[in-house]
């Protein structure tokens, strides 16, 4: 082997050098670590073109929709911000999970994971709440009461998605979590814990992006 | 060997960063109570990116990883972000187009649309 220098070590240049070395690229990352991030990547680019579509509607009564659901009476904001905090406490929770499961720690790591799946379903639950209230007050993906058309459809189309891939994560972290126990990765690093807590963050992740552009803008 | 793959850091450094999300998150929600217009775009957006950058960062330990990693990662949506902005940038003329082919202006005053003077 070539003796490598310090300079290839860190810096800009191993760029160039891990992905032109011929051998795994993303050193020290497990490969279905590697693709987890993948699919995340280019699951960020459909939600990035739903938040653009936000961008570029621009219409006109936005703010006057918002305040309705928001001004107008206090409890749906107020839903919006107690989901806000639900997910970044599963959120917590799930990186508890991934730390105990590096060490070796299968219990706490699996309990842990049943307590990022509960806080999800009770996000899903609160979603379920606000679309049926939403649905009740006349929001149609083809209109609503209060103006321009495309409130209806960016809304159920944007957090329809993310509630889908809150839905998904939970029944993920519960099938995962039973493998765990049932010994299923014994054998192996318990990075299947930080995979499937790469999902789950990237679930908040997304709320953050959704909350800022579609709830507060 | 198992102590190279995978990510293993103090407890601390998450309860840390979990306290300081809950913190932020407030603050972001704070916003929600000031009068619209460029210090409260200004300050949704700072709170945004801080939060997403606590959980890219820490809780997904992009922080920790080699940089090819980070940039594969980082560069695509980088470029969407581009794309996004540009978007918001041009959103006046979308609304200008609405005039033209509605035939008519739908109360323009009510809204003061992003990046409109």
């Amino acid at each position: 082997m070539a003796q490598v220098t310090a300079e290839e070590t860190t810096g800009l240049a191993t760029i160039a050098k891990d992905w032109s070395s011929d051998v795994t690229t993303f050193k020290g990352v497990p490969w279905g670590k590697a693709m987890m991030w993948i699919f995340l990547l280019s699951d960020t680019f459909i939600f990035s073109m739903t938040v653009r579509a936000t961008t570029a509607e621009a219409w006109p009564n936005a703010s006057e929709v918002f305040s309705l659901t928001v001004f107008g009476q206090a409890v749906p904001l107020l839903l919006i911000a107690i989901m806000t905090f639900d997910l970044i406490t599963s959120s917590g929770t799930m990186a508890l999970a991934v730390n105990y499961g590096y060490r070796r720690e299968k219990k706490k790591a699996i309990r842990f994971m049943y307590a990022t799946a509960f806080f999800g379903a009770v996000f899903v639950g609160m979603q379920m709440f606000e679309w049926t209230k939403l649905i009740m007050e006349g929001v149609r993906p083809w209109g609503n009461p209060w103006g321009a058309p495309q409130f209806g459809s960016t809304f159920f189309m944007i957090t329809g998605f993310h509630g889908l891939h809150v839905s998904a994560g939970v029944v993920y972290l519960i099938i995962i979590a039973g493998r765990i126990r049932k010994g299923r990765y014994d054998n192996t690093n318990f990075e299947i814990v930080e995979i499937t807590g790469l999902y789950w963050h990237f679930v908040d992740l997304v709320w953050v992006f959704i909350f800022a552009f579609f709830y507060l803008w | 060997m198992s102590s190279e793959v995978g990510q293993q850091h103090p407890l601390n450094l998450y309860f840390w960063i979990w306290g300081l999300l809950f913190v932020v998150s407030a603050g972001s929600y704070a916003t929600d109570y000031m009068d619209a217009g460029y210090l409260r775009w200004a300050l949704i957006l700072i709170f945004m990116f801080v939060k997403a950058g606590y959980i890219v960062a820490v809780f997904m330990h992009l922080k920790y990883e080699r940089l090819a990693l980070i940039y594969a990662l980082l560069l695509p949506p980088g470029v969407i972000g581009l794309l996004v902005a540009l978007m918001a940038w041009e959103s006046n003329y979308t609304w200008l187009t609405r005039i033209v082919f509605f035939g008519e202006v739908v109360e323009p005053e009510r809204l003061p649309l992003p990046g409109a003077h």
